[in-house]
This record gives structure tokens, C-alpha cells and sequence, in this order.
């Protein structure tokens, strides 16, 4: 077969060989073209083994939600439970608390990690200094590079009950210091307030690009008009990124309760749990801390499903009011 | 270097127009910007200058803007304990071996896929974007790198995470931006194969894409810390982020001096542990901070990359 291969890669003469085969069935062709496309191939392959191997494979192996997973009998051979691990998870008394938080945590995080970015940006692209807008940019996105685990590391010194900053300016203006990480109630907001120290300049730079891309003579136009700095970014530069913003909030609430899971792992402690606990913590710590496999996938599927359906349902959202969608 | 940031606006630079109120807009927006640069480079430099003063200076609050009791205590515990230095080998090793792989994969399948003429190429580009929106979940992916006897080894550190999606796309948009279609049908014409096409012309094109792949696996890699979780057993093979982990967070500080178990060595272990939290978290980012001058060539060049819809 490979010989047969070899061969049409040097085509000197005139005649393609794509218009030799005319009276040839159309699948003949097609596996023609596949051939000469050998090399192409051979180039994509290691990156479908991958994805064969580590996305489709864990897909299939999803099925162990539905069946008691055991290591000998593999994905398919477990003896299959239905529906029993969702029935026991929906009856469990952790419920309640899992949704709950996940839901709060990841609709609080959308609401006020997502419109900071924008408006900086919107800002920031108004500023005249030249200089200063690549100081704030380049200050501002530094965080971005900055690990989960150092950026919880720093939380955890800085609110430190005894030795934190924060305490001691508590402590400086009269109040009574805050033992912050066992605090349930302050859990979100290290959180998100963590979020927004670290990613907005981060998404900012996103956005200025995206302004960049206005065309400038509709800024002139409006300025001969006498519009205002203001008037400016309301009529020229918001109408002009809502494409690219319309686009990253789909992707957004689509990954709504993938809410960044190991940030909330390392904030957590035993004090906190009532808030800190959602749902992907749970799956990883009955799942591969307790080996319930089958019962922690269920969960990890419900979980998918639901990022799913409000990805599916905002993106035909976005799809009738406008033209942009992910999908 | 100013001029490579792709944010930069086309406007020419001109001095404010008359209107008062853009000049007081501008001056608001000076001000609430230095704020927000304060507010983000605050923590940092905090963590600097606390990581060479005296611990008891910064645990009393004295430590605000400039060190206090100059100290290099806390950087030579942190350059002769043996678990931080491994970790930070073990780190090296892999961001190297794992940025590697990827670029390659995500460059040459990138490539694959630009291609207008691979039959099959809707098809394959539809599944794997079909991953970027439901995947089998944590568990089923454990399970899979268990199955594959990957567990505990480096391999579990360099290749369940190798492609990303998204990286992907961004790799097609640039070779079917970047490599015009007459180039390639030329080159075939004298007989030059794919193969040929892809080391020779494609690949000695991208560099600014290779660079860009390059950067964000390293930083992304020399990050990550969940995989290594949940991979592996062996105290001898955690990454540098692991370590710190337990450092930071979970305050194990048995490592760190007090192996005689008296009080006393105890209590000033316990003193040179704080200073050891902020050293551990300046020598670990260190590295990663360094790329960003590089980075910020390459990187608002390849976010819009992303973007171009074929």
C-alpha cells in the first residue's frame, strides 16, 4: 500500500491526477485524495492519539457513572446500576449545600470577575500618556503569570490571624482581627477578590486588542462631532468589542461551574467548608481521596451536563439577538 | 518593544483637545489606573521586602515599605533544603520535557489542520472542539492514566495535559494566515512533498508562533500543580508547586530545621519558616515573572490569532 502511496506526490506533468479519474466512482476518488494526503497524516496523528487517549477515551469511560466501577472488569465489564449513584447523590444530604455553593460561587464570580476586565480596558484605551498605558498594561497582567498555588499562598500570609497584613491594619484602626480562613463567610470574597487581583489585567489585554481594532477614523468622526471622551466609549468603543465580549461570556457561562476548582481546594479548611465546599472539590475528594470511582464520576457528569446546558441555551441566546456565537 | 504591543491603538498621538471634560476624564482615569497598579504591585513588593527582614519586625507589622533588619536567613535555608531544590529540579525537568512535546504536537497538527486540502478536515477540527465543551470529567481521566500504568511516573506530569484545544486553533489560524495557499502550490509544482514543505518553509515561518506555544506551556507547566496531585505518590517527584504547597498552605515545616525536636529549635525553626513562606514564593515565580518581557511580544499577537475565523 505504501508504494502505492509514494507516487502521486510528484505531479510534473499538466494533468493533475485529480483530473485523470473522471469516470471513477466518487469514493474511489475521495480515498485517492486521502492517499496523497499521506504525509498530512502522519503529521496530525500523534495529536489524534491524544485526544483519542486522553478526551475520548475518559468520555467513554464517563459510562461508570452508570455502572459499580472495578478495576478488573474495566469501563465496560462493571455491572451496570442505572441511575443509582445520581438517586444517591440527589437524596444525599450534601445536595443541597454542593449546588448551592457551587452555583452562588460561580454566578457571584461571573458577576464581578467578568465586567472589571471590560471597563479597564475601555479606560485605559481613553488614556493620552502613551507611557503609562504600557506601565499600567504590563503591571496590571503580571499577577497572570503567577501560580494558583503561590497566589493562595500569598493569601494565606497576608490573612494571617496573627502575623497577616491585613490583620494588622485591622488591628491598627481599632477592630478586632479576623481569622479569615476559617471564616466561612469569607471565603468568597478571598475568592473572588483573588480572581480579579490576578486575571484582570490578564483579560484586559484581551479587550484592548479588540479595541485596537476599531477603525480610527470613526474616533475622528466623532470627535469633529464634539463627542466627549464619553460619549466616544459608549458609542464608538462599546459597540465596537461587543462581538468579542458576547463571545468570551458564552465561553464563559458555559465553564460556569468549572469555576476554578484547585483555587478553591487550596483556600479550603476544615472552618470553611460550608461555603467552600462545591461540587468539584466533592468529586475529588470522594472520588480519588475515598476511591468512590463510579459514585464521583456520576457527580463529575451531572456537573458537566449542566455547563453544558447553559453553554447550549446562551449560545442560542446570542445567536438570536446577534450574529456572533461560539458554535 | 513599546511598539510590538499589539493594544496599542492606530490613533496618532495629539495633544487633548480642547474640551474640559476629556481633560478632567483623563485625569480621573490617571488617577483610578495608579490605584489599580498600586493595589496589584502592593502584595508583591510586600512579599519582596518581608522575605529579607527580620521575621519578628514583620510579624509585629513594621515591615511596610521598606525592609527591616536586612537578612538573607530565609533565601540560604531555602538554597540548602533539600526538598525545595528538588522540587525545583523536578520542576525544571518537567516543564522542559512537557513544553516540548506539546509544541511539537501542537505545530505539526496544527499545520495538518490548515491545510484546506486534508479530507476530513471539518470532521476532525468538529471533535476536537466537541472536547473543549464536554469531557469525561476528572475521574474517568484518572482512571485512564492509571490504566495506562502512567501513575506515579514522569509521564503523568508531560502527557495527559500535552494539547489543548484552543492552543490548536490558534496553531491552524496562523499557518492559514501566515503561509499564502500559491506558496505551497508552487513549491508543489517543483516537487516539493509535504513533509518537505512543512520542515523546510512551514516551520522556519513560525518561529513567532513556536516562541509564543513555547512561553505559554512553560509558564502553564512550571504552574501546575493539580495533575501532580493527584499522580503521584512519591514525596521524591513532586514539582516545585507541590512543595510549596505544603509549605504555604498546609505550614509543614518538619523540613525545615527542626529535626532535634527540642523547643527551642523548634521556636526558631518556626521563625525562619515565615521567612522561608515569602522567599519560597519570590524564588518560584521568579523565573515565570522573567518571561514576561519576551511574552508580551508574542502574546496579544497570538490572542488575536485566535480569534481569525476561517
Amino acid at each position: 500500500m505504501t508504494a502505492q502511496l509514494n507516487t502521486p506526490d510528484v505531479p510534473a506533468s499538466s494533468e493533475s491526477p485529480r483530473g485523470v479519474p473522471v469516470t471513477r466512482s466518487r469514493t474511489a476518488l475521495r480515498l485517492r485524495r486521502v492517499l496523497r494526503a499521506w504525509q498530512l497524516y502522519v503529521l496530525l496523528a500523534p495529536v489524534l492519539l491524544y485526544f483519542a487517549v486522553f478526551k475520548y477515551w475518559p468520555m467513554y469511560g464517563v459510562q461508570i457513572a452508570f455502572r459499580d466501577y472495578n478495576p478488573s472488569d474495566g469501563f465496560s465489564g462493571s455491572p451496570w446500576v442505572g441511575l443509582a449513584h445520581f438517586e444517591r447523590f440527589f437524596s444525599s444530604f450534601q445536595f443541597d449545600l454542593l449546588l448551592t455553593n457551587t452555583l452562588v460561587l460561580a454566578v457571584l464570580n461571573l458577576l464581578v470577575v467578568f465586567p472589571i476586565p471590560i471597563l479597564l480596558a475601555l479606560l485605559v484605551n481613553q488614556l493620552v500618556s502613551q507611557r503609562f498605558r504600557n506601565v499600567v498594561q504590563t503591571v496590571l497582567y503580571a499577577p497572570a503569570f503567577i501560580s494558583t498555588v503561590i497566589v493562595v499562598g500569598i493569601i494565606y500570609v497576608f490573612f494571617s490571624p496573627r502575623s497577616g497584613l491585613v490583620n494588622h491594619v485591622i488591628s491598627l484602626v481599632g477592630g478586632t482581627p479576623i481569622n479569615f480562613l476559617a471564616e466561612p463567610g469569607w471565603f468568597r470574597p478571598l475568592y473572588i477578590g483573588s480572581g480579579v487581583w490576578q486575571d484582570a489585567g490578564f483579560s484586559m489585554v484581551i479587550y484592548l486588542a479588540a479595541l485596537a481594532g476599531i477603525d480610527p477614523s470613526l474616533h475622528e468622526a466623532a470627535k469633529i462631532d464634539g463627542a466627549s471622551a464619553l460619549q466616544r466609549i459608549r458609542h464608538v468603543d462599546v459597540p465596537g468589542i461587543l462581538p468579542v465580549v458576547s463571545i468570551l461570556f458564552i465561553l464563559a457561562v458555559g465553564n460556569l461551574l468549572n469555576v476554578g476548582f484547585e483555587k478553591a481546594l487550596l483556600l479550603q479548611t476544615p472552618l470553611n467548608m460550608s461555603t467552600s465546599q462545591i461540587i468539584q472539590t466533592y468529586v475529588y475528594q470522594a472520588g480519588l481521596q475515598q476511591a468512590q470511582f463510579s459514585y464521583s464520576a456520576a457527580i463529575g457528569l451531572f456537573n458537566s451536563l449542566i455547563n453544558l446546558g447553559l453553554l447550549l441555551t446562551f449560545n442560542w441566546v446570542a445567536r438570536r439577538f446577534q450574529q456572533s456565537s461560539v458554535i | 518593544m513599546a511598539t510590538a504591543t499589539a493594544a496599542r491603538t492606530p490613533r496618532p498621538r495629539q495633544p487633548l483637545s480642547g474640551r474640559v471634560s476629556d481633560r478632567a476624564f483623563n485625569r480621573a482615569s490617571v488617577l483610578l489606573m495608579s490605584v489599580a497598579i498600586l493595589a496589584v504591585a502592593y502584595p508583591i513588593y510586600f512579599i519582596v521586602i518581608a522575605s529579607v527582614s527580620d521575621p519578628n519586625a514583620v510579624q509585629n507589622g513594621q515591615v511596610l515599605l521598606a525592609p527591616s533588619g536586612f537578612t538573607l536567613e530565609g533565601y540560604e535555608r531555602i538554597f540548602s533544603d533539600p526538598t525545595i531544590l528538588r522540587g525545583f529540579g523536578n520542576s525544571v525537568l518537567y516543564t522542559a520535557l512537557a513544553s516540548t512535546i506539546s509544541v511539537v504536537l501542537i505545530v505539526s497538527g496544527g499545520y495538518a489542520l490548515s491545510r484546506r486540502d486534508l479530507p476530513g478536515r471539518r470532521t476532525i477540527t468538529f471533535l476536537l472542539v466537541i472536547t473543549l465543551f464536554f469531557d469525561g470529567g476528572m475521574i474517568p481521566r484518572y482512571l485512564v492514566v492509571k490504566e495506562l500504568g502512567m501513575l506515579n511516573t514522569i509521564w503523568a506530569m508531560v502527557i495527559p495535559a500535552a494539547v489543548g484545544v484552543w492552543n490548536l486553533l490558534i496553531a491552524r489560524s496562523f499557518f492559514d494566515v501566515t503561509i499564502p495557499h500559491e506558496l505551497r502550490e508552487a513549491a508543489q509544482l517543483d516537487g516539493a512533498s509535504d513533509f518537505r514543505f512543512f520542515f523546510r518553509i512551514a516551520v522556519p515561518l513560525a518561529t513567532s508562533l513556536i516562541v509564543l506555544m513555547a512561553m505559554i506551556h512553560v509558564v502553564a507547566n512550571w504552574n501546575a500543580f493539580f495533575d501532580a496531585l493527584i499522580f503521584l505518590n512519591d514525596a521524591d517527584k513532586y514539582p516545585l508547586q507541590l512543595v510549596l504547597r505544603n509549605i504555604l498552605i498546609q505550614s509543614d515545616l518538619s523540613q525545615l530545621g527542626a529535626t532535634t525536636g527540642d523547643i527551642e529549635s523548634y521556636a526558631q525553626a518556626q521563625r525562619v519558616g515565615e521567612l522561608v513562606k515569602y522567599g519560597t514564593i519570590v524564588v518560584s515565580t521568579l523565573p515565570v515573572i522573567a518571561l514576561i518581557p519576551f511574552l508580551q511580544k508574542h502574546f496579544t499577537k497570538g490572542a488575536l490569532l485566535g480569534a481569525v475565523k476561517s
